[in-house]
């Protein structure tokens, strides 16, 4: 070791080690350019120079990277004479490069903004970054310097292009001034790796993080393209990285699980529109996919969110969106359900993106906005003024001298018309992964005719193999909702397989007993991280230390190199104890990733893991301030002063815990409340159902039979005896609700079922109370007998006299879609009518095949797999015409003939039908009882009058009350198998409370300060949780009124706190005195 | 900070889900803003009091900035929107105090828009310094004195 001394600070490094390297040491930073920790230093740029005193000699400038560091020598970094040198290193670099960015921020850094002597506008500034990095690391040696002094030249060997580079673009990475050195060195085009997060649209490095946000937000080394794993060089990560984590021996494991059960969810793949050469896509550069198109308008995306095209980065004046490419065509007769909708969201996106002014175009077939709130969303795009235009575009040309591509369709007049765009989104349809037929081999499943995994109708999660079961859009394609749904249905069919084992594998946590810290002086440990060079590389952290310390009741500080690490967190304990600490504050990285585990470690010293804040100084202070070190420093110390304020006041809060009753209300015994019921009973627990009418099955009892050739009424007598005979369920028919009291884990309901009352305690509760079919008000409905919807024609078909054996086949039935749907009183789709009136027109084709079959349709609908059935209605020769909103079909009664005269969009003439029979496609209305039940357990409805969930993508069988969960068409209408997954969702959900002996609730809940609140009762109706209600007592011979906060429902948000004009509700760890004492701290600096 | 020139003190109540989280990946993604703006971390934008942003200016931050979801995004489905109805009851309470309306704001800035959130912060801060230093600073500077000397 050599002792040297920097700024007269001491300081001992290894032999051999240059100066440079001690000063870091030191936290000391001195500019940089031709340095690379990585390579042998150079000495070429001068910038690191420092005053060197050896004693017996002058004091001289030397470049620390290249002297070294000797014993017993004095250096200095900030001298007049080093600052002076730097200046003229500086100018004199600006000189040669006045427009490279790194240059004019070194320059500025120094106090140089234009030098004084004639620019020269070189493209290099003969750093040699590129010369060593190809020589010694590529062991290359492609490209060099020839030539002396004024004539210096960066060039390859004999100034040719050289056979040895091998394009791996190093050169180009490093070079400070952004020089495409690989252009000297070969014609070989360099290829970047493509960022496949982003779709290819940029490029990335070898060693990357997938995306910002990415859980870990750990690097990971790509196999496939690093140097170093494939051709032994390079190796420059590992030498960087100063948390020497970068193992090049890691192997891949194969890892073997004993599991009880499987759930399949290899996802899909997006078509890949290379397969359709006729669209151009690979070969014009402005025709994406949506999901690249996805990327683009990502403000995480290639181009910042930025409404760019791909070819010249133009700002997107007119886009066009063609939709069903690779669906809906004769390989793939499935419909993928979800590109009507993100073809819609991106178009509304990129206007707000590129503003109003962008044109979008979608060119679709049918608009399939079939879901919840869809239709309704689809109505504000028209009006935010995307035009949808109903044509299958053919081909996309591309004109090459602008790149803009023209596509040629036949408008509304059918007039052909040629549109000029500068970009053009192909919305690709979902396909089954890659591979998937050895996945189905090895899984020992079954897959259907398009290679998704075959399920049935009423055991949609099921693969056939018993305890093997699938998810998501491998068994159809679907929305991200529907994924969600499903996850949790195969969650509830494991739980159900594997209940008596559940949890036998878990080994709860024990730590050590909590110190009671009640009384007792704050005394503070400030732990400051490094975070390698992340922080201290921009912060100067020694001096954050050293004023860290002068903040009153802080008793120990200490800087680490990583605080996070596994032997600080030892040291953290034990320092926690050395110096009898009481609240702890971590300077470092975000409390959003770190805090938990801090927690953690201080409650394994003892510590309630309440008493402890962080000070964010790296993300939101050293990595946003790379270029202002003063400042970041000074905003280091005011953070760490913040954090500490805080801490002082910080008190030690439990968790609270709820018992939880095992046993679950079901609201509803249709076909989801049934399968709820038996799910949750099948797990072990005791199930109240409860069903207002006197007969179990609900809907399911008027369906006869379903498009793949299931029988429903066996499937539904089979589901009504095992809920009949599971002892475990509680059935009470002819039942209704008094009243239903408490919250989760301990509900207390009273019922009316027969007569009788009857009162029972539960933990959760499911809400399965369904819907109904609409009945007409139009199109003569109720006037003439022939004139039914589709649920009465299904019953006539299936009755005893049946339809065909009553001697009156009819010769022409007109069904009419979308009647009492999508219209100004109920503006959403029904969903299923499509699917239900092409399932009842291939029957009557059966029975009947004479009879001429007209569907009336504005969009058919028949998504998923239900669009084969559609094709196959077509080939049975049904005839489907459309009609406009604007413009419906008229039924008419003759004397006894009956007609329907509809104007036929698609040829543009009305037509006229004598019909024997008309049906009407009855939209699904919502249940008349949702309101009275939803006052009950307080949960809202949408304004159409469904149940409103938590979160429509990602808890869509929750309630934003806990406990509460909804399933069927009480959410939103929908198909048998869709149902039946949600009720088991429902369960599975219902499972996370009910598995639990109790339930440990949030401990930063609010609470009341009695003395301060006066019962005003403010913030009773801010609550989002109805969480807070007005109680009164007698206090000193008077009424007294205070809020009072049911702990078990509230979330911690705080709208109570802000809203009390008393400074009555608070929310612990984020008290008005705590937030206070935080501003009181930042103001300090004042 | 450099410069002789006035630099402003910004006060950023963000909320955890979206906005702080916003400020974590302006972190992450490296994307820089100016230094004068010290966050403190609320659970919900609907948490922060009036009292924090009046008390703040009153005491001399040179502006207030309120940060959170955007509306349908609220991890507590509508606090954000309390927090509106409230900044329009904090804009009332500036005039009655007679401080600028634009030393504070209210803005959306979800978890995926670091840009965004350094984008906001960058205006604020120019906002600010456009309005020059907090007149009250300097009775605050003034009582500090009477109280400590």
């Amino acid at each position: 070791m050599v002792r040297l001394t920097v700024n007269e600070q001491k300081v001992s490094v290894e032999k051999g080690a240059n100066l440079l390297g001690a000063i870091e040491k030191l936290g000391i930073k001195i500019p940089t350019l031709c340095y690379h920790k990585a390579l042998t230093p150079y000495g070429a740029c001068r910038l690191c120079v420092v005053e060197v005193h050896v004693p017996g000699r002058e004091p001289a400038l030397q470049a620390s990277c290249s002297y070294p560091a000797l014993d017993g020598i004095t250096v200095f970094t900030d001298t007049e004479r080093v600052k002076r040198a730097r200046k003229i290193v500086a100018e004199l670099l600006l000189a040669r490069c006045p427009e490279a960015e790194a240059i004019k921020l070194i320059a500025s850094s120094l106090g140089v903004t234009e030098p004084r002597i004639r620019k020269k506008n070189d493209d290099c500034v003969y750093c040699g970054l590129c010369v060593r990095m190809c020589e010694e690391r590529m062991g290359k040696a492609a490209i060099g310097f020839t030539g002396r002094g004024p004539k210096k030249k960066l060039e390859p060997p004999f100034g040719k292009h050289n056979p040895v580079c091998w394009t791996c673009g190093a050169c180009n990475f490093i070079c400070p001034v952004g020089k495409k050195i690989t252009v000297l060195t070969t014609q070989k085009p360099f290829i970047p790796i493509p960022n496949s997060y982003n779709m290819g649209l940029d490029k990335r490095s070898a060693a990357y993080i997938l995306y910002p946000q990415a859980v870990p937000n750990k690097a990971v080394i790509d196999k496939n393209y690093c140097l170093h794993l494939n051709y032994n060089v390079c190796g420059i990560c590992k030498e960087v990285c100063e948390a020497r984590a970068i193992d090049y021996e890691q192997k891949d494991n194969k890892i073997e699980i004993d599991a009880g059960a499987v759930i399949l969810s290899p996802g899909y793949e997006v078509f890949d529109p290379g397969l359709k050469p006729e669209l151009g896509y690979g070969k014009y550069q402005n025709v994406v996919t949506s999901l690249e198109f996805e990327r683009i308008l990502s403000a995480s995306g290639p181009y910042s969110g930025e409404a760019l095209r791909p070819s010249d980065k133009k700002h997107l004046k007119r886009i066009a969106f063609l939709q069903c490419v690779g669906s809906r065509d004769h390989e793939r007769d499935y419909c993928s359900s979800v590109c009507c909708m993100y073809a819609t969201k991106e178009a509304i996106i990129a206007k707000e993106h590129a503003g109003e002014d962008l044109k979008c175009d979608i060119f679709y077939m049918d608009m399939r906005a079939f879901s919840k709130g869809f239709e309704q969303y689809y109505e504000s795009a028209k009006k935010q003024g995307i035009h949808y235009i109903r044509f299958r575009v053919p081909v996309i040309r591309e004109l090459p001298e602008t790149q803009d591509l023209v596509l040629e369709y036949l408008n509304e007049e059918e007039k052909k018309v040629c549109s000029e765009y500068d970009l053009v989104v192909l919305s690709v349809g979902m396909v089954p992964p890659k591979h998937i037929k050895e996945f189905a081999e090895k899984t020992g499943i079954q897959l259907n005719e398009f290679n998704f995994c075959r399920t049935s109708v009423f055991d949609p999660t099921g693969t056939g193999r018993e305890g093997v079961y699938a998810a998501g859009p491998f068994t159809e394609p679907k929305d991200i909702p529907e994924t969600v749904i499903q996850a949790s249905s195969a969650a509830s069919r494991v739980i159900s397989l594997l209940h008596d084992v559940k949890g036998t594998l878990i080994k709860p946590r024990e730590y050590p007993p909590e110190t009671d810290v009640g009384g007792q002086e704050p005394r503070i440990g400030v732990f400051v991280c490094h975070c390698g060079t992340n922080i201290a590389g921009f912060v100067n952290v020694p001096e954050v230390v050293e004023y860290a310390k002068t903040l009153s009741n802080v008793v120990y500080v200490e800087n680490n190199l990583y605080t996070c690490s596994n032997d600080t967190q030892d040291r953290m304990k034990q320092k926690i104890k050395e110096h009898d600490l009481n609240r702890v504050v971590v300077a470092s990285c975000t409390p959003r990733t770190h805090e938990p585990l801090f927690r953690n470690t201080i409650r394994e010293a003892g510590l309630n893991s309440y008493l402890f804040e962080m000070a964010n100084i790296r993300d939101q202070c050293s990595w946003v301030h790379m270029h202002e070190r003063e400042a970041a420093t000074r905003k280091s110390e005011d953070l760490v002063r913040m954090a500490v304020a805080k801490a002082r006041l910080l008190e030690p809060l439990q968790k609270p815990l709820i018992n939880i009753n095992k046993s679950a209300l079901v609201i509803g015994g249709g076909l989801a409340g049934m399968t709820s019921s038996l799910e949750l009973a099948g797990q072990g627990f005791e199930v109240y159902l409860l069903e207002r009418e006197k007969e179990l099955g609900g809907n399911l009892r008027r369906i006869h039979y379903v498009l793949n050739g299931e029988d429903p009424q066996n499937e539904l007598k089979s589901i009504i005896e095992k809920v009949k005979t599971d002892k475990r369920i509680h059935l009470f028919v002819s039942a209704k609700i008094l009243s239903i009291e408490g919250s989760i884990g301990n509900f207390k309901t009273r019922i009316i079922s027969d007569r009788e009352e009857t009162e029972f305690e539960h933990g959760v509760i499911i809400v399965a109370t369904g819907a109904r079919e609409y009945r007409p008000k139009e199109y003569l409905y109720g006037e003439d007998e022939r004139i039914i919807t589709q649920s009465e024609l299904e019953e006539m078909i299936a009755s005893d006299a049946g339809f065909a054996k009553n001697g009156s086949k009819p010769n022409t039935m007109v069904m009419i879609q979308c009647v009492g749907s999508r219209d100004n009183e109920r503006p959403y789709c029904s969903r299923i009518c499509c699917s239900t009136a092409v399932k009842n027109a291939l029957k009557i084709k059966e029975v009947s095949p004479d009879t001429n079959v007209y569907v009336l349709y504005r969009d058919i609908r028949t998504y998923g797999f239900r669009e084969q059935y559609y094709t196959k209605a077509r080939q049975k020769g049904i005839v489907f015409m459309r009609y406009d909103a604007d413009n419906k079909p008229v039924v008419a009664k003759n004397g006894k003939s009956l007609s329907v005269k509809v104007f036929e969009q698609t040829l543009k003439l009305p037509v006229e039908i004598p019909a024997d029979m008309v049906v009407l496609s009855a939209g699904i209305i919502p249940d008349q009882d949702n309101k009275a039940v939803a006052q009950l357990i307080k949960v809202p409805l949408t304004q159409e009058g469904f149940f409103l969930e938590a979160h429509m993508k990602l808890r869509p069988v929750d309630f934003a009350t806990d406990g509460v969960f909804v399933c069927g068409l009480a959410h939103f209408s929908k198909s048998i198998e869709e149902s039946i997954i949600q009720a088991q969702a429902a369960s599975a959900r219902a499972n996370t409370i009910l598995s639990k002996d109790n339930l440990e609730l949030e401990a930063t809940t609010s609470f009341i300060i009695d003395e301060n609140c006066d019962g005003c009762a403010y913030c009773i109706e801010p609550c989002p949780y109805n969480a807070i209600s007005l109680i009164e007592y007698m206090w000193q011979g008077a009424v007294k009124k205070i809020a009072e906060v049911n702990e078990s429902m509230c979330k911690g948000c705080g709208c109570c706190m802000a809203t009390c004009p008393k400074r009555g509700a608070m929310v612990r760890g984020f008290t008005m005195d705590q937030i206070e004492s935080q501003i009181d701290a930042a103001l300090q600096a004042v | 900070m450099g410069g002789s020139g006035f630099e402003p003190l910004i006060i950023a109540l963000c909320c955890n889900w979206c906005s702080y989280a916003g400020a974590d990946l302006a972190g992450v993604s490296r994307i820089q803003y100016p230094p004068n703006v010290r966050i403190i971390r609320v659970m919900c934008s609907g948490m922060v009091h009036p009292d924090f942003v009046i008390s703040a200016l009153t005491r001399g931050a040179d502006g207030v900035i309120m940060c959170g979801c955007h509306p349908g995004d609220c991890h507590y489905q509508e606090g954000n929107l309390t927090a509106q109805k409230r900044a329009e009851g904090i804009y009332i309470m500036l005039e009655d105090f007679g401080i600028e309306k634009g030393r504070y704001k209210l803005e959306w800035v979800s978890a995926s828009e670091g840009i965004r959130f350094a984008q906001v912060m960058k205006d604020f801060v120019e906002q600010v310094r456009k309005l020059g230093p907090n007149p009250l600073k300097k009775a605050v500077l003034e009582v500090n004195k009477c109280l400590y000397q």
